[in-house]
């Protein structure tokens, strides 16, 4: 009840904190789709190149965030920005590698290869060949990669409140320091109401994207 | 039309350098289909595959309409060449008009000419535009999808099409429909066609020339009548199999062994028309046990008469031409 009229009280700086997270959450997966989704598809191109960037993106994932914005803040401090909203993109955006990348190159992969070869022998130019067939094909796994980006940068941006990157998380840890049941229940609240959101908008995205011809059939 | 000199694929294998095509030189006329036969690993694909540069040769050339292929852009290229793979590949994320339009797309065709060819290619293909133009690859079975393939590939209207076991996935029932609507359909086009198969039924069937393929190398290359008639050694001979002669049968008319008669004939009894198979006449000897078969035109009109003796003589000649 106290947590009810808590949230009812603030909710315009609950709605300041969501458009925080999610301006980090933005530009963070925005970088990570611009960057991996060229890169998932480059290291199609050799077995050797797509192991050694699918090996250091996994590497990247079991540092803890915690460690992240740690080494970030000595090196970002360099140009005055050790803490705050940048090294909270970053980390995301590295967060964010991962699964674009290996959902891209295993979309493409993935595609039949008598599909590539009929294009091909048709006379499409790699460009051409992406373009019209490989990437039409692959987009709906390359959607779910960014869902995947998505809910984890959730989490992590929630942690970049330590860094006094704002956000929801700031509920939180003002809630933990504060011992504020208050606060840390409208935090985690919110944050869950925020991943769920993200995630149904990103599958309805997915199911859009997916070609008609694609799709299951109603029986 | 299709000229092939000397061309040779090696593959370098732990085992060392492997031909998977040696030396092969074949011609290809204008208006003709060639098939490439031979068992799986024999180079009939890869050969295939080297003519529209799918595979780089290792040495020899290949010369379309007489242009040396080395010379013009690969992708150019295959624009001007039809391919039919036997996994159809039909775009899954186009509908069957934008499937057919790919190439015409890729030539920078307009969209109403693109839609308008793929309707008189389904018009051709005995499939109503109406009902499948705009259909997804998922909604076709199996023998639709190929036609399809075919239209595809016949989109541009490309002079040489390149057909990789083009029936292979389908039932027999719908390969043989599939195969007279194909024939019935290059009578009109004539176009320059080499297609691979393993299936020497479907050589036999289909070609004007088969090509005999074993461990990259060419054997024989003949007529099919020829190639049944005088396989040029053993291994022929045993891929051609031991009713070689019952094969030749479906290839002889009628009309090429009746002698003519003038009047009535005997009368009674089954008849055959000149456009019959021997298959057929052959058929009728054994069930009705008879030596000879009246010949009746549409018209009831017998214009000839066709005996054991005369088979047999069109048989022992070795071959047609």
């Amino acid at each position: 009840m106290e947590t009810l009229t808590f949230i009812l009280h603030n909710l315009p700086a609950i709605g300041e904190r969501t458009v925080e997270h999610l301006s980090i959450v933005g530009v963070a997966v925005g970088v990570a789709i611009l960057t991996g989704v060229p890169l998932g598809i480059a290291i199609t191109q050799s077995q050797r190149i797509a192991d050694t960037v699918l090996y250091l993106g996994s590497i990247v994932m079991t540092i803890p965030s915690i460690a992240l914005f740690g080494v970030l803040i000595p090196i970002l401090s360099k140009i005055g920005q050790g803490i705050g909203w940048l090294p909270a993109v970053i980390a995301a955006m590295l967060y964010a590698q991962l699964p674009i990348v290996r959902n891209t190159y295993t979309a493409i992969r993935n595609v039949d290869p008598a599909l590539r070869s009929a294009a091909i022998g048709m006379g499409m130019s790699t460009p051409q060949r992406l373009a019209r067939v490989e990437i039409p094909i692959a987009l709906p796994v390359i959607v779910a990669g960014i869902r995947i980006a998505v809910v984890i940068n959730i989490g992590v941006t929630a942690i970049a409140a330590y860094i006094g990157a704002g956000g929801l998380g700031t509920f939180i840890s003002r809630g933990i320091s504060q011992t504020d049941i208050r606060q840390l229940i409208t935090g985690a609240l919110a944050l869950g109401l925020l991943a769920i959101a993200c995630d149904y908008a990103l599958l309805w995205l997915q199911r859009r994207l997916t070609p008609k011809g694609a799709r299951p059939r109603a029986a | 039309m299709i000229r092939l000199d000397a061309l040779s694929k090696v593959y370098a294998t732990p085992q060392g350098p492997l031909a998977a095509v040696d030396e092969v030189s074949l011609e290809v006329a204008e208006g003709e289909t060639c098939v490439l036969l031979g068992p799986s690993g024999c180079g009939k694909t890869t050969t295939l595959r080297m003519i529209n540069r799918l595979v780089a040769p290792t040495s020899g050339k290949i010369f379309i309409g007489g242009r040396d292929t080395d010379a013009a852009d690969p992708v150019e290229l295959r624009r001007t060449i039809g391919y039919v793979i036997q996994q159809i590949g039909l775009f899954p994320n186009m509908t069957v008009a934008e499937n057919i339009g790919v190439v015409p797309h890729l030539l920078g065709w307009s969209s109403e000419k693109r839609r308008r060819r793929a309707e008189e290619l389904l018009a051709m293909l005995a499939l109503d535009p109406a009902q499948f133009l705009d259909r997804y690859p998922n909604e076709l079975s199996g023998g639709q999808a190929q036609r399809i393939g075919v239209a595809r590939a016949l989109a541009a209207d490309p002079p040489v099409l390149l057909m990789d076991e083009p029936f292979g996935a389908l039932d027999p029932v719908n390969r043989e429909v599939i195969q007279d609507e194909f024939l019935r359909m290059q009578r009109m086009l004539r176009k320059t066609i080499l297609f691979v198969s393993h299936d020497i039924d479907e050589a036999v069937k289909m070609a004007d020339r088969i090509a005999i393929f074993r461990a990259g190398r060419l054997v024989q290359c003949a007529a099919p009548d020829t190639l049944l008639a005088r396989p040029a050694d053993a291994f022929v001979a045993g891929f051609v199999g031991s009713d070689r002669t019952l094969k030749r049968l479906r290839l002889i008319r009628v009309r090429d062994v009746m002698a003519t008669v003038d009047g009535p004939g005997a009368g009674s009894g089954p008849t055959v028309t000149p456009d019959d198979d021997l298959r057929r006449v052959a058929a009728l000897f054994l069930t009705h046990d008879r030596d000879a078969l009246d010949c009746v035109e549409a018209d009831g009109r017998v214009v000839g008469r066709v005996t054991r003796a005369a088979v047999a003589a069109r048989l022992a000649a070795k071959a047609i031409q």
